[in-house]
C-alpha cells in the first residue's frame, strides 16, 4: 500500500488535504456502512513555497448554480476557435473563456489548468486595502513582575508589527480604559465602568466615534475616503505612535484600586472585551483585526464575570459544573458567545493570553477564540518564556517576510453532485449559505457551504465532513470521479486579498464489488483525527460518558465491518494494515484530556480542546497519542511504544504531547548524572547522551505554537507524572508481579491498559450480538 | 407649628376688642397651611389686627365705616387693590390731595387741620397720626430714664422711649394730634407689588415742638442742627427724576407737606452713635444677656464665659418668660450663629481641649458638653446640667475640688469651664465609621465648553490655579497644607486627570457615561500639590490648548457634581468642589435643565416656582453630597438664563458658595473673579460638620436657615462650613423660662479640620429672661432681626406668594412696634409714632428688605439675579446682611486725604448726593463710584488722572493707580470696605445723568425704588398707620 501512503502524503503536501477515504463508496447506503464518514482535514493556507500567487482574477463557471473556478479538472473543448471549459461539477457547464484566454492550447495553458496546480492562489485587486489592526486589551490587575514582563512583551511586539498596521490599547481592571493614542503632551483615555454592559452603539457614542467621523468628512471634502479609517483616534499606525505607545505602556500602572485581604481584584474582562469589539465594529468592520486579550485572572465583575471577588469562594470546577453549581457560568458564557458572534460577523478575531496559576475563565471565554480563529494561550505567568516566546511567535514571518497570519477568510466548498456537505469542525462560524450541495444531516457546524474563518495561519486546519448523496440505484459509471473544490478568500497579512483554490477528485468505487479498494485507500490517521474532532465537538455539548460510548460503538462497528474474523472467536480477529493503528488511536483518545476532564480544570479542558480543534493532522495525532523517543547507549534514538514497559532505567525518554515536552531520565541515568559522570572527560559519550534529547526538545520547542510546557525530570521526580499519566499502563500495581520485574515501570492506576482494551474490542467485534 | 412668628397677627386690635385674648394664629412662612391664605386675603378685610387663619385677616365683618377705612389701612400695608370695595373714600380723598408739586414750605399743620373734618371719621383721623421722629430718635430731654443706668456705656445716648416713652416723646400734643395730613390721608395708592404707595405722606413727621431740647441730649450736635434745619427749611420732597412708578402713583396728588427725611431715624446716626459709645473698647462677655456692640462697631471682644458676638448674635438678648409674652410681642427669638467666624488677631483664638480617649465631658441625659453654665455640687463630685437639670457624676479623671464660692479650683485653667467658646478634640466615636478622617480634598472642575474657551476663562482659571494652589489653607502650626487636590474638566463628558507625582505627564481619563457617572481612578487623582507640582503645572498649561479646537457647546452639570462627590467618596475623605460653569446644562444627562424662565409668572401665585429647582435631581444629589462631606462651590459665568434656582441648590445645601459673574468679560471681571477664587480657596473651613443647638429647658430651636441640610429636626448637617457662613436659628417656647436661670444656648459643631482632625467647636451663650416686655424691647438687636426676617422671608418664597410674604413682614413690623407702644411706652397721643430705641431703624431696614429685588415682583429683574441674591442672603451673617440691605454710601469729594479713617457715611438717598460730589457706595456685592456732573476737577485728576469729568472712561472695574493722595486714599477706603467681605465687590464707575446711573440708584434705598418699593418716609407712614390700626 505504499502507493496509497505516497499518494496521501503527496496530496497533503500539495493541497493540504487528507481524506478519511481516498476511494469513495459510490452510494449513500454503502457510505454509511463504512462507519467513518467521508471527510477531510483541510489546511487552507498550507505553506507552499513553490506556489507563487498568480496576479489575475479567477475564471468562474458561468452557470450560476455552479460558479466553480477554473481548475485542472476542467475539460477544454475548442468550439469554432473559442475555448470552452466544462466545470464538471454539476455536469457539463459550458463556459466561455474570457478573451485573454483565447490563445489556449495543449502546450500553452494557463497555470490553473495544469494538473499540479490543483491548488492555486490568486491575488486580486478588489476593494480597498486596509491595514492590519492589533488591539491590545490588557489586564492591569497583575502582580508587579507579571505586569512588567507583559509590558515589555507588548513594547517588544510593536517592533514586530508592520509599520502601517494600526494598533490600539485598552487596559482594564476595575475600570476599562480605552487609550487615545494620537495625543501629544498628555495621555488621554476614555474610561468605562467595569460593571455596566453597553451596546455597540452606546460604546461608539461614548467614544465619540459616530460624530467625529462625520465631521471629518465634512471638514475635508477634498480628500474623501483616502484613509477613512485614520479617523479613529484609538487606532493609529504603528510607525506614527511607536514612541508614544511605548511610553504609554511603560507608564502603565497596576490597577490602582485597593484590593482588600481575602478578595480578588475586580477585573472587568467582560466589559473590556465588549468595548474592544464595539470599537472595532464601529470603526473597521470587515477588515483584518486581532483583539489580543492579556489577562491574569478570572473576570470578577460585570457582565461576563466568572467568579465573585471573595477568595473564599473558589472558581468553578468540573465537579461544580456537573452538579450545576457554577453560578456565573451560563450567563458569562452567553455574554462571551454574543461577543464572539459579533466579532466573527465583523471578521475580527480575539486572542486570549491567559497567564495565571489559577483558572482565568477560559471555559466561558473559549468561544471568543474558537469562533473567531483567535489564539488561546495559557500559562502560569507572563514572566515565563512560555508566554514570551509564544507571543513572539505570533508575529513570526514566512519565507517571504510576511506574517503567518491571514484574516477574514471565507471558505467555500463546492462538490460534484454526488456529494453533499455535512459540516465543518474548526475555528470557523457558519455563513449560512444554503445550496443544493448542503446536506440536511449536520456533522459539526453544518447547514452551509461557506464558513467564515476570521483568522487563520498556515497550520489552521478544519475538518470537513461530507455525505455521499448518490442513491444506490443510480450507480456511477466505472472510472467516474467525484470532485471537491475548496475556495478560500482571505486577506493576506500583506493586506492583499487573495483567493486560494484547491480542487481535488477521487475515484468512486462500488462498495460491494470493490471493498478492497476502498479499504486500502483508508487513511487511518486522518480518520482518527476526524473522528476525534467529532467526538470532541460532541463532548462540548454532551456528557462525557455518552461521547465515549459513541466512540466505542463506532470503533466496534468499524472493526466488525473491516476486521477479518470468525464469529464468536476473538482470537481470530485481524485487521488489515490500513486499519491496524486505528484502535490504538482510539484507545489513547479515550484517555486524552480532550475527552477526560478528570484531573483537569475546566479551563485546561477548554484550552486543550481549543488546540485540538485547529491543529493539522500531525499535531493532532501527537495530541491524541504522544510520541515517545528513547535515547540509550544501545543504539541511536528511536521511537518507542507509549507504554510503561518503555520506561527503563538505562534510557532517557523524550515525550512530546504537543502541550508538554517531557524529558525523563531513567533511574540509572539519573544516578549517573548525579554522580557527575557527564563532567568527566572519559565519559563524554554520556554527556552527549544527556544532551541529545535536550537538542531534540529544543527543535520541537522552536517550531511549535503555542510553546509547550518544557519538563525536565527523572525517575522518581514529581514531574514524572506527566509521562506516567500518558503511557499505556501495561504494568500496574495490579499485574506487576504477573509480568515480572525485569522491564518497565508500574503505573499506579486502575485504568485499563491497551491490551485489555483490545481484548474487549475483539470480543465485541466478533460477537454476533452487537 | 405654633411658633410665635414674626408673622403672627398682632394680638391687639382696638377695632375688635377681645381679639387680643383670643389665641393668635401664627402665620408662618414655612407652614403649608398658609398657602391657603391668599384666597382669603382677597376678601375685604379689616384691620390687620384681626386674627384669621391667614394670619392677617380679621374675622367678623367690622362696621362698614371702619371696614373701609381698615381697608385703606390694610391697603397701605400691601393688600391688593381689589380689596377696596368702596370708591367713596377714594373719591373723597383724592381731591383733597394737594398736587405734589406744591411743596409748601410750611410743613405740617395747616392743611392738616382741615382734614380732621373729613368723612373718614375718627378712624381716619386716628390713622393720620403724626410720626414722632424725635420721639423715636433720641430720647428727648426727658429725664434720663432709669434704663440708662442699666446700660454700660455712659456715653450712650440715654435710652429714650423705652421705659417712659410717653413723657419724653409726646411733648407736642397739639401738633401731634392735628395730624397734618388728615386730609391727605391718601387712599393708599396701591401698587401692584403691595408696598405702600408713596402716598401716606399725610402722616407727617411731626417735629418735636422743642427741637433743641429733644435732640440735644441724645444726638450729637450736628445732628440736632440738621433736624432743626430741615424742619425749618422747605421739604426736600421726593427726589424727582425717578422713572415713573406705577400709574396710580403718578396720578396721585402728593400731599403738600413732606416729612423731613432728616428727622426720621437715621441708620447712619445709630451706627455712628454706637461707634462713638462703644467703638474701640473692650467688650467682655461676662454678663448674661448684655447687648453687644453693633456689627458696624469695632471693638475688642473678650471671652469671659459667653460666646463672642462674632460667633453668635441674637435678635434679642432677653427672652420673654412665657410664650404668651412672646406671642404678644411677636419679636422673633432667634440667634445668628457663625461658628467659624474669623477672629481678629488681637483677640484670643479658640482653645483646644483634649481629654484624650475619654472625649469631652457631657451630660448623660441631654448630651450637652461641659461648659461654664454647669453647676458643680457635692464638693465637686457631681454637677448639674444647666440645660436639662440632670445631676451627673463627675468622671474621676475630671474631678476637682470646689472653692468657697462653689467653683472648681481649676475654673480658670480649663477653657470649657471659663470660656464661652472653645474646641474639643473629638474621639473616634465622633468619626464616621469610627475611623479617623482623611484630610480633605479640593477638586477643581472646569467647564471647557466652547464659550469658556473662547472668552479665555479656562486659561485664566488655569493660570490662576498655579499660584493660588500655593496657598491652600493649612493649620497654623503646620508647614504644608494637608489638603489634596484633583482636577476635572468637562463639557458634555467628563475628563479626569491623573497627576500622580511620578508621572512624566498628566493622564487624562474621559468618562462619557454621564448617565451613571463614576470615578475612573483613585490613585493619582487626588494628590498633594507640592509633590505633584510639576505634573499639575504641566496639566494646567495644557488644558487650554487641549480644548482649543473644541466646539462643544453643550454641558452637563449634575454628573459633574456627582463625579466629584464619588471621587471624594472613593477616597474616603471630605472635600470641596470648585466648579467653574457657564451655561444651562442641556446635554442629555441627569439634571438636564431646560429654559423655563417665564416672566409671566412674576407677580402671580406661581412665582414661587421660579425659585424652586426644576427637578428633584439636585436635591437628591445635595443630600448625597452632604452625606459624604462634599461641599460644592459654584462659579457661574452666565451670558443668559442658567436657572440658578436649580444649579445653585447643591452649593446652597452643601454649605458651598455661589458666585455669579454675568456676561463675564476678561478685562472687566477677571479681577473680581480671581479675588473671589483666591479668597474662597484660602479661607478657613470645616468639613463634614454637624451642628446641634441645645437649649436650656423652656425653649428650643425650631427652625434653621442657612447653607445647611437637615435630615431630621435637630441635626444641622453641613458638608462644609466656612468662616463666612452663618446659620440663623429660631427658638420657640415650650415652657416657661425663669428670670433667674435665664435662657442658655449651646451650639456644638462637630467637624473635620483642614488637616483631617475631628473636632468639636462649642459656643455657649446665656441670655436673660424677663416677664417685662420692656426688657425684651430693650435688648433687641435690629441688625439680627433683619437677618432673621430676610432669611425667613427668603425661605418662605419657595412656598408662598410673595405678596403674602410682604404683607406678613409689614404686619409683623407694625405688630412689634404696636406692642411696644401699647405696653411699654407711656400713654401718648395716638397719632404719635413711638419706636423703641433698639428698633429705631427697623422700619428703614425692613423697607430695604421689602425692596430687595428678591421680594420685589418685577419682570424687569432677571430671575437668576433674584434667585442668586436670595441664596446669598440665606447664609449671610448679621454684618453682611446689614450692609447688603443698607449699603454704605461715602462721600469722596470731601475726603480728608490725611486722615486714616473712613469718611462719615451718609444716608442712602439721592438727596444726599450733589452735583459737585463724588460718592462711593458698597453693599457687599457691588461697589459704585458715582461722579456728579460738577465733580471737582482736581479730585477727578487725582483719582483718574484725566483732566475733566468728560474725559473719564467709565469702562473700568479697577481704579488706576495714579499715585496722588486722592487715589491712594480712595483705594485704601475701597480695600477697607472690601475687607472681611465674603464676596469681592465689582466696582462700577457711574456718571451722573448717564444711563448706568440707574444701576446705582437702586441702591439708594431710602428713596422710592426704581422698580417700585416705597421710600423710607412712605414706609414709615405706612407702618405708622398700621400701628394705629392695631392700637385702636
Amino acid at each position: 500500500m505504499a502507493t496509497y501512503l505516497e499518494f496521501i502524503q503527496q496530496n497533503e503536501e500539495q493541497d493540504g488535504v487528507r481524506f478519511s477515504w481516498n476511494v469513495w463508496p459510490s452510494s449513500r447506503l454503502e457510505a454509511t456502512r463504512m462507519v467513518v464518514p467521508l471527510a477531510c482535514l483541510l489546511t487552507p493556507l498550507k505553506e507552499r513555497p513553490d506556489l507563487p500567487p498568480v496576479q489575475y482574477e479567477p475564471v468562474l463557471c458561468s452557470r450560476p448554480t455552479c460558479k466553480a473556478i477554473l481548475n485542472p479538472l476542467w475539460v477544454t473543448i475548442e468550439v469554432s476557435g473559442v475555448a470552452i471549459a466544462d466545470g464538471s461539477f454539476i455536469g457539463v457547464c459550458p463556459t466561455l473563456f474570457p478573451p485573454a484566454y483565447t490563445g489556449i492550447s495543449e502546450v500553452n495553458q494557463p497555470a490553473e489548468l495544469m494538473p499540479h496546480f490543483s491548488t492555486i492562489e490568486y491575488m486580486v485587486q478588489r476593494g480597498a486595502q486596509s491595514p492590519l489592526i492589533f488591539l491590545y486589551v490588557v489586564d492591569t490587575c497583575l502582580e508587579e513582575d507579571d505586569l512588567q514582563a507583559l509590558k515589555e512583551s507588548l513594547q517588544m511586539s510593536l517592533s514586530l508589527l508592520p509599520p502601517d498596521a494600526l494598533v490600539g490599547l485598552i487596559t482594564f481592571g476595575r475600570m476599562v480604559q480605552v487609550h487615545e493614542l494620537s495625543c501629544e503632551g498628555i495621555s488621554k483615555s476614555y474610561v468605562f465602568r467595569g460593571t455596566k454592559d453597553l451596546t455597540a452603539k452606546q460604546i461608539q457614542d461614548m467614544l465619540g466615534l459616530s460624530k467625529p467621523a462625520m465631521l471629518m468628512q465634512q471638514a475635508r471634502p477634498t480628500q474623501p475616503q483616502e484613509h477613512p479609517f485614520v479617523s479613529s483616534r484609538f487606532l493609529q499606525p504603528v510607525h506614527k505612535i511607536d514612541m508614544n505607545l511605548t511610553d504609554l505602556l511603560g507608564e502603565l500602572q497596576r490597577d490602582p484600586w485597593p484590593v482588600t485581604q481575602g478578595k480578588r481584584p475586580l477585573r472587568s474582562t467582560g466589559v473590556a472585551l465588549s468595548i474592544a469589539v464595539g470599537l472595532l465594529e464601529g470603526t473597521f468592520p470587515n477588515t483584518g483585526a486581532r483583539i489580543m486579550l492579556f489577562t491574569g485572572g478570572p473576570p470578577t465583575q460585570g457582565p461576563g464575570m466568572v467568579v465573585g471577588d471573595e477568595l473564599k469562594t473558589p472558581i468553578r470546577s468540573w465537579h461544580d459544573i456537573e452538579k450545576d453549581n457554577a453560578r456565573f457560568m451560563k450567563k458569562a458564557t452567553k455574554h462571551y458567545e454574543m461577543l464572539a458572534n459579533r466579532t466573527a460577523a465583523n471578521g475580527h478575531c480575539i486572542d486570549i493570553y491567559a497567564c495565571a496559576l489559577d483558572q482565568t475563565g477560559l471555559l466561558e471565554m473559549k468561544c471568543c477564540t474558537n469562533l473567531t480563529g483567535g489564539h488561546m494561550v495559557m500559562g502560569d505567568s507572563f514572566n515565563t518564556s512560555l508566554f514570551k516566546q509564544t507571543f513572539q511567535r505570533i508575529f513570526s514571518k514566512d519565507f517571504n517576510g510576511n506574517f503567518r497570519m491571514a484574516f477574514g477568510a471565507t471558505l467555500e466548498v463546492k462538490t460534484s453532485r454526488e456529494l453533499k456537505i455535512a459540516g465543518a469542525i474548526g475555528p470557523c462560524v457558519s455563513l449560512n449559505v444554503k445550496g443544493p450541495c448542503v446536506s440536511e444531516n449536520e456533522l459539526g457546524v453544518g447547514g452551509t457551504s461557506q464558513w467564515k474563518i476570521c483568522a487563520l495561519d498556515p497550520t489552521s486546519t478544519l475538518g470537513i465532513y461530507f455525505e455521499v448523496a448518490n442513491q444506490h440505484n443510480a450507480p456511477i459509471p466505472q472510472g467516474g470521479r467525484g470532485a471537491i473544490q475548496f475556495v478560500t478568500q482571505y486577506q493576506h497579512s500583506s493586506t492583499q486579498k487573495r483567493i486560494r483554490v484547491t480542487t481535488i477528485a477521487r475515484n468512486w468505487a462500488d462498495a460491494q464489488s470493490q471493498l478492497r479498494h476502498i479499504e486500502a485507500a483508508f487513511d487511518q490517521e486522518a480518520a482518527a483525527v476526524l473522528m476525534a474532532r467529532l467526538g470532541v465537538f460532541r463532548a462540548e455539548s454532551e456528557e462525557g460518558p455518552d461521547v465515549l460510548r459513541w466512540l466505542d460503538r463506532q470503533l466496534i462497528r468499524l472493526c466488525q465491518k473491516f476486521g477479518q474474523y470468525n464469529k464468536e472467536d476473538p482470537t481470530s480477529f485481524r485487521l488489515s494494515d490500513a486499519f491496524s493503528l486505528y484502535p490504538q488511536f482510539m484507545f489513547h483518545l479515550r484517555r486524552s484530556p480532550f475527552l477526560q476532564v478528570f484531573n483537569n480544570s475546566p479551563d485546561e479542558s477548554s484550552y486543550y480542546r481549543h488546540h485540538f480543534g485547529r491543529q493539522d493532522l500531525t499535531q493532532s495525532l501527537i495530541m491524541i497519542q504522544p510520541i515517545l523517543y528513547s535515547y540509550s547507549f544501545h543504539g541511536p534514538p528511536e521511537p518507542v511504544l507509549l507504554d510503561s514497559s518503555s520506561i527503563l532505567a538505562d534510557r532517557i525518554l523524550l515525550m512530546d504531547t504537543f502541550f508538554q515536552i517531557v524529558i525523563y531520565l531513567g533511574e540509572t541515568i539519573a544516578q549517573w548524572r548525579k554522580a557527575g559522570y557527564q563532567d568527566m572527560p572519559e565519559y563524554e559519550n554520556f554527556k552527549h547522551l544527556l544532551q541529545a534529547p535536550l537538542d531534540d526538545a529544543q527543535e520541537i520547542l522552536q517550531a511549535r505554537f503555542p510553546m509547550p510546557r518544557y519538563v525536565n525530570t527523572e525517575h522518581g521526580g514529581s514531574q514524572s507524572r506527566f509521562l506516567l499519566s500518558k503511557v499505556n499502563p501495561s504494568q500496574t500495581h495490579n499485574n506487576l508481579y504477573a509480568w515480572g520485574q525485569e522491564t518497565g515501570a508500574p503505573i499506579l492506576t486502575d485504568d485499563v491498559s491497551l491490551q485489555v482494551f483490545m481484548d474487549h474490542l475483539k470480543k465485541l467485534a466478533v460477537s454476533s450480538a452487537s | 407649628m405654633s411658633q410665635q412668628g414674626y408673622v403672627a397677627t398682632p394680638p391687639y386690635s382696638q377695632a375688635q376688642p377681645g381679639i387680643g385674648l383670643s389665641p393668635p394664629h401664627y402665620g408662618h412662612y414655612g407652614d403649608p397651611s398658609h398657602t391657603a391664605s391668599p384666597p382669603n386675603m382677597m376678601k375685604p378685610s379689616g384691620p390687620l389686627g384681626a386674627a384669621t387663619p391667614g394670619g392677617m385677616l380679621p374675622p367678623g365683618p367690622p362696621p362698614p365705616g371702619t371696614h373701609q377705612f381698615g381697608q385703606n389701612g390694610a391697603h397701605a400695608s400691601g393688600h391688593p387693590p381689589q380689596r377696596f370695595p368702596g370708591p367713596p373714600p377714594l373719591n373723597n380723598a383724592a381731591p383733597s390731595y394737594p398736587p405734589y408739586s406744591a411743596s409748601t414750605p410750611s410743613a405740617y399743620p395747616s392743611p392738616g387741620s382741615t382734614s380732621s373734618v373729613t368723612q373718614l371719621g375718627n378712624q381716619l383721623s386716628a390713622m393720620q397720626m403724626n410720626n414722632y421722629g424725635s420721639s423715636m430718635g433720641a430720647p428727648n430731654q426727658g429725664p434720663p430714664g432709669p434704663p440708662a443706668a442699666a446700660l454700660p456705656g455712659p456715653s450712650r445716648p440715654p435710652p429714650p422711649s423705652i421705659l417712659q416713652p410717653g413723657s419724653q416723646v409726646l411733648p407736642p400734643p397739639p401738633t401731634a394730634l392735628n395730624g397734618p395730613g388728615p386730609s391727605p390721608m391718601s387712599p393708599p395708592t396701591h401698587r401692584p407689588d403691595g408696598l405702600p404707595g408713596p402716598a401716606p405722606p399725610n402722616a407727617h413727621y411731626q417735629p418735636p415742638p422743642l427741637p433743641g431740647q429733644t435732640l440735644g441730649t441724645g444726638y450729637p450736635p450736628q445732628q440736632a442742627a440738621n433736624y432743626g434745619a430741615q424742619m425749618a427749611g422747605p421739604q426736600l420732597g421726593y427726589p424727582g427724576g425717578f422713572p415713573g412708578g406705577p400709574a396710580q402713583m403718578a396720578g396721585l396728588p402728593q400731599p403738600q407737606k413732606k416729612l423731613d427725611p432728616d428727622a426720621i431715624p437715621s441708620p447712619i446716626q445709630v451706627i455712628e452713635n454706637d461707634i462713638a459709645s462703644r467703638g474701640g473698647q473692650v467688650y467682655a462677655t461676662n454678663t448674661r444677656g448684655q447687648v453687644p456692640p453693633l456689627v458696624t462697631t469695632d471693638s475688642v471682644i473678650q471671652d469671659q464665659g459667653n460666646a463672642s458676638p462674632r460667633y453668635i448674635r441674637c435678635t434679642t438678648y432677653c427672652f420673654p418668660c412665657t410664650s404668651d409674652m412672646a406671642k404678644q410681642a411677636q419679636i422673633p427669638l432667634a440667634a445668628v450663629i457663625k461658628p467659624f467666624a474669623t477672629i481678629p488677631s488681637n483677640e484670643t483664638p479658640l482653645y483646644l481641649v483634649n481629654h484624650g480617649e475619654t472625649g469631652p465631658v457631657r451630660c448623660n441625659r441631654c448630651k450637652a458638653y461641659m461648659c461654664p453654665f454647669m453647676q458643680f455640687i457635692e464638693g465637686g463630685r457631681r454637677y448639674q446640667c444647666a440645660f436639662c437639670s440632670c445631676v451627673n457624676d463627675v468622671p474621676p479623671f475630671y474631678f476637682q475640688h470646689l472653692d468657697h464660692m462653689g467653683r472648681r479650683l481649676d475654673h480658670y485653667e480649663k477653657p470649657e469651664l471659663s470660656l464661652g467658646s472653645y474646641e474639643y478634640v473629638a474621639t473616634l466615636d465622633y468619626c464616621r465609621k469610627n475611623k479617623p478622617p482623611n484630610p480633605p480634598a479640593f477638586i477643581f472642575m472646569i467647564d471647557v465648553s466652547y464659550s469658556n474657551i473662547k472668552n479665555g476663562l479656562v486659561k485664566l482659571i488655569c493660570e490662576e490655579l498655579k499660584t493660588v494652589l500655593e496657598n491652600l489653607p493649612k493649620e497654623e502650626q503646620e508647614e504644608a497644607s494637608a489638603i489634596r487636590v484633583g482636577f476635572i474638566t468637562y463639557n458634555k463628558v467628563l475628563h479626569f486627570f491623573n497627576v500622580k507625582s511620578n508621572l512624566a505627564q498628566p493622564q487624562m481619563m474621559v468618562v462619557t457615561d454621564v448617565g451613571e457617572v463614576f470615578v475612573p481612578l483613585l490613585d493619582g487623582f487626588l494628590v498633594n500639590y507640592q509633590e505633584s507640582q510639576s505634573v499639575i503645572h504641566n496639566l494646567l498649561d495644557q488644558i487650554p490648548e487641549m480644548f482649543a479646537e473644541s466646539n462643544e457647546n453643550e454641558t452637563v452639570f449634575a454628573p459633574v457634581i456627582q463625579a466629584g462627590m464619588e471621587a471624594l467618596k472613593a477616597a474616603d475623605c471630605p472635600g470641596k468642589l470648585f466648579i467653574f460653569h457657564s451655561s444651562l446644562p442641556t446635554a442629555e444627562a441627569p439634571g438636564k435643565l431646560k429654559n423655563r424662565d417665564d416672566k409671566k409668572l412674576v407677580n402671580t401665585d406661581k412665582e414661587k416656582v421660579l425659585f424652586q429647582p426644576q427637578s428633584g435631581v439636585y436635591e437628591a444629589l445635595a443630600k448625597d453630597c452632604v452625606a459624604h462631606g462634599c461641599s460644592v462651590t459654584l462659579f457661574l459665568f452666565p451670558s443668559q438664563y442658567v436657572d440658578v434656582a436649580s444649579m445653585g441648590l447643591v452649593p446652597q445645601l452643601t454649605g458651598g458658595t455661589l458666585y455669579k459673574y454675568n456676561n463675564f468679560q476678561m478685562q472687566l471681571d477677571s479681577h473680581q473673579f480671581l479675588t473671589d477664587l483666591r479668597n474662597d480657596i484660602e479661607k478657613k473651613i470645616g468639613f463634614d460638620a454637624i451642628m446641634r443647638v441645645r437649649t436650656s429647658t423652656g425653649f428650643r430651636a425650631t427652625d434653621f436657615f442657612g447653607g445647611i441640610f437637615m435630615n431630621n429636626t435637630t441635626d444641622v448637617e453641613m458638608a462644609a462650613i466656612d468662616c463666612d457662613k452663618a446659620v440663623t436659628v429660631e427658638f420657640k417656647h415650650d415652657d416657661k423660662l425663669g428670670e433667674d436661670s435665664g435662657a442658655l444656648i449651646q451650639c456644638a459643631v462637630l467637624y473635620t479640620t483642614i488637616s483631617g482632625q475631628r473636632r468639636l467647636r462649642i459656643h455657649n451663650l446665656g441670655l436673660n429672661c424677663s416677664s417685662q416686655l420692656g426688657d425684651l424691647y430693650k435688648s433687641c438687636e435690629t441688625d439680627a432681626l433683619i437677618n432673621f426676617f430676610a432669611k425667613s422671608a427668603f425661605k418662605a418664597i419657595l412656598h408662598q406668594p410673595l405678596k403674602v410674604i410682604r404683607e406678613i413682614l409689614v404686619n409683623q413690623t407694625a405688630h412689634m412696634l404696636a406692642c411696644y407702644r401699647k405696653n411699654c411706652a407711656s400713654p401718648s397721643a395716638a397719632s404719635q409714632l413711638i419706636l423703641p430705641d433698639s428698633m429705631k431703624v427697623l422700619p428703614v431696614y425692613m423697607n430695604c428688605l421689602l425692596k430687595s429685588c428678591v421680594l420685589l415682583s418685577r419682570p424687569e429683574i432677571s430671575t437668576d439675579e433674584r434667585t442668586f441674591q436670595r441664596q446669598l442672603v440665606m447664609t449671610m451673617d448679621v454684618a453682611d446682611s446689614q450692609l447688603f440691605f443698607y449699603p454704605k454710601l461715602l462721600p469722596i469729594h470731601t475726603l480728608d486725604v490725611k486722615s486714616t479713617t473712613l469718611p462719615a457715611a451718609v444716608r442712602c438717598s439721592e438727596s444726599r448726593l450733589s452735583e459737585e460730589g463724588i460718592f462711593l457706595l458698597a453693599n457687599g456685592l457691588n461697589m459704585f463710584l458715582w461722579l456728579g456732573v460738577s465733580s471737582p476737577p482736581e479730585v477727578i485728576q487725582g483719582i483718574f488722572n484725566v483732566p475733566s469729568f468728560a474725559h473719564i472712561n467709565t469702562d473700568m472695574t479697577l481704579l488706576p493707580e495714579v499715585g496722588s493722595p486722592y487715589s491712594q486714599k480712595l483705594r485704601m477706603i475701597m480695600s477697607i470696605l472690601q475687607q472681611k467681605r465674603p464676596y469681592s465687590m465689582k466696582l462700577t464707575v457711574v456718571k451722573q445723568r448717564e444711563q448706568p446711573e440707574m444701576g446705582f440708584r437702586q441702591f439708594l434705598v431710602e428713596d422710592k425704588g426704581l422698580y417700585g418699593g416705597a421710600s423710607y418716609v412712605d414706609f414709615l407712614c405706612c407702618v405708622h398707620k398700621e400701628i394705629c390700626q392695631l392700637l385702636r
